[in-house]
């Protein structure tokens, strides 16, 4: 494979503040590259040297060999296409948002019609041209940027976190046409996440980074397979712990991951363990609920973060756990903060890394 | 008979009977103050989108200087371009006094300030990561410049509204530089304080209907044109 992006010992500041510090790293054609790290730890402004929108303070940015500069980036751009965090639409209809950048590159009416068509296809938003864009939900019109972006068929496609915000029926349909446009069409896709179980799942490889720097680069099944200290150390992303397992008479293993939580697990396992639950896999109640669950804690609802039709909320039962629920359910529960709640979770939906 | 109850009937038997010197004030007042408005926007847009888009030293003076002379008394301006415009003044050669091109020239500047600072707004409005948007979807800077310009239509076009309501409504600067001159300068504003002073309170009370009329017809359509723009910019067929 040849290398279609290359960096090397690049650093970006802000204001005497290293976001990005000596990073080198090569990206091959066709890969899918996962940058994992927590919140604030360099994602998106190495994305945005990626997509050439910014400067490195030092260090060198190759795009298929070539040294990207000031008087190339805006032609360098025309190879790559940023999908944003925020979704941003433009205001006028679909078909419009879709056709931008087509429309940039100066293409002929009817190519641009059959190929906004197309991509809208691929995100399953057939028929949606005419639509107001800012008028869909948040999962639509998160694919419609992803298809504005798609449907311009650059080497490079540059995604910050694009599911962070969707619930799982869109973020599913997002995470699919990813892997198909990578292995179809065979984009290079780097992808900014902070979620553990896409990471595992959808990249060839991952780059870990944690404040501006990477500190390891590999496939996903070596970086979860061993326990990296490097991936235990992000206790900022959600719902990561690390702890010390033993066996339990019943076959499966607790880890004591500190303050008195105990979590069981299915997989054996002896010694430093981490692990991970997804916050999908969390069932909230107000009073204890007999379950199958083999986890179930005590505790209360420390933040509560709007996500559009989903709530996140923080559950401090001694760590604190991430658990995401419907806006329904919040509201119907008439949950608030400081409430007491119980969380629950079966040993088997626990990842141990 | 009261004066005024007889002046507000003869001011409607003039609107009504098609009165071609009232129709050609009206005509005057509209023809000069659209191009001013129109004058004001093609000097006023770059200039708001430099103060919108792009960061530079002295940025917020520039600004405030603006945001200050909107308020500048109409009677001031008319008195510094009367200045300017007479024959010893550094414009006297064109020989602009008293003419339409004054009128137009000096109600482009008395508006570029309002428009200029209701444009800047309604940019800087715009979220500042559009112009990444812009840009990593291929756009070059003008392009970019451009889209946001569009994202922040409503800003222009009300800016636009405002300068040509402020042009239309005010005295000074057409009295001042244009003088009144009857079928040549005068328009609605001039005549109303002409014909009050020479107490024909008729003619005064006529133009002053017209004025509200025009002033609420053109909100009102820009209003309904701006709907319609909505429209059809999500009805159009993507073709």
């Amino acid at each position: 494979m040849a290398t279609l992006v290359e960096l090397k010992n690049l650093t970006k500041s802000f204001d005497n503040r290293t976001v990005l510090d000596d990073i080198t790293l090569q990206i091959e054609e066709g890969e899918m590259l996962a940058l994992l790290g927590p919140n604030g730890s360099g994602k998106t402004t190495l994305l945005k040297i990626l997509a050439f929108l910014e400067k490195p303070s030092s260090g060198e940015v190759k795009f298929q060999g070539v040294t990207v500069t000031d008087k190339n980036a805006e032609r360098m751009r025309l190879q790559s296409a940023m999908v944003f965090q925020r979704t941003m639409l433009f205001s006028t209809n679909v078909h419009n948002n879709v056709a931008f950048g087509l429309k940039m590159r100066k293409l002929p009416k009817n190519l641009i019609k059959e190929e906004v068509q197309n991509a809208l296809n691929l995100v399953k938003l057939e028929g949606f041209e005419k639509r107001p864009a800012k008028k869909l939900s948040g999962g639509e019109q998160q694919r419609v940027a992803l298809a504005r972006a798609l449907v311009l068929k650059t080497k490079l496609i540059l995604l910050d976190e694009p599911t962070a915000n969707l619930d799982p029926k869109n973020a599913l349909i997002v995470e699919e046409v990813i892997a198909t446009v990578n292995r179809e069409l065979k984009t290079t896709i780097v992808m900014a996440t902070h979620n553990m179980f896409q990471a595992k799942t959808l990249p060839h490889r991952i780059a870990l980074i944690n404040d501006g720097k990477i500190t390891e680069v590999g496939a996903p099944a070596e970086i979860f397979g061993k326990l990296s200290k490097n991936l235990a150390s992000f206790a900022a992303v959600d719902n990561t712990f690390t702890g010390t397992a033993k066996a339990t008479t019943a076959g499966t293993t607790l880890v004591d991951i500190g303050n008195g939580v105990q979590i069981e697990v299915t997989v054996q396992r002896q010694g430093e363990a981490s692990v991970f639950i997804s916050p999908q896999d969390i069932i909230l109640s107000k009073s204890a609920v007999e379950s199958s669950a083999r986890n179930v804690f005590k505790g209360r609802i420390t933040e509560i973060s709007d996500l559009g039709s989903l709530v996140k909320l923080k559950v401090d039962v001694g760590k604190s756990f991430t658990v995401q629920i419907t806006k329904r359910s919040f509201s119907e529960m008439e949950l608030n903060l400081n409430a007491e709640v119980y969380i629950a979770f079966k040993a088997s939906s626990v990842q141990v890394l | 008979m009261n004066p005024i109850i007889d002046g507000i009937q003869k001011a409607f038997q003039l609107i009504f009977s098609g009165d071609p010197t009232v129709y050609g004030v009206v005509y005057r007042s509209l023809f000069f103050c659209g191009v001013a408005t129109i004058l004001a926007a093609l000097w006023g847009t770059p200039i708001a989108m430099l103060l919108g888009l792009r960061e530079f030293r002295g940025k917020s003076i520039v600004k405030s200087v603006f945001n200050t002379l909107i308020g500048m008394p109409t009677v001031a301006l008319g008195l510094i371009l009367y200045l300017v415009f007479s024959k010893a003044g550094p414009m006297g050669f064109l020989g602009l006094l008293y003419t339409p091109g004054a009128i137009m020239l000096g109600e482009a500047v008395l508006v570029t300030p309002l428009i200029i600072s209701i444009m800047t707004n309604a940019i800087e409005a715009v979220d500042p990561e559009m112009m990444n948007l812009a840009r990593t979807l291929g756009a070059s800077e003008s392009q970019t410049s451009i889209a946001i310009l569009k994202e922040a239509m409503n800003g222009v076009i009300l800016g636009n509204i405002a300068g040509f309501n402020r042009a239309i409504a005010e005295l000074g600067v057409a009295l001042l530089v244009g003088g009144g001159i009857l079928g040549t300068t005068d328009i609605l504003t001039t005549d109303i304080s002409l014909y009050t002073q020479r107490g024909d309170l008729g003619l005064a009370i006529a133009f002053a209907v017209i004025l509200l009329l025009i002033v609420f017809a053109i909100n009102l359509t820009i209003m309904l044109a701006k709907k319609a723009r909505i429209l059809l910019t999500f009805g159009r067929s993507p073709q």
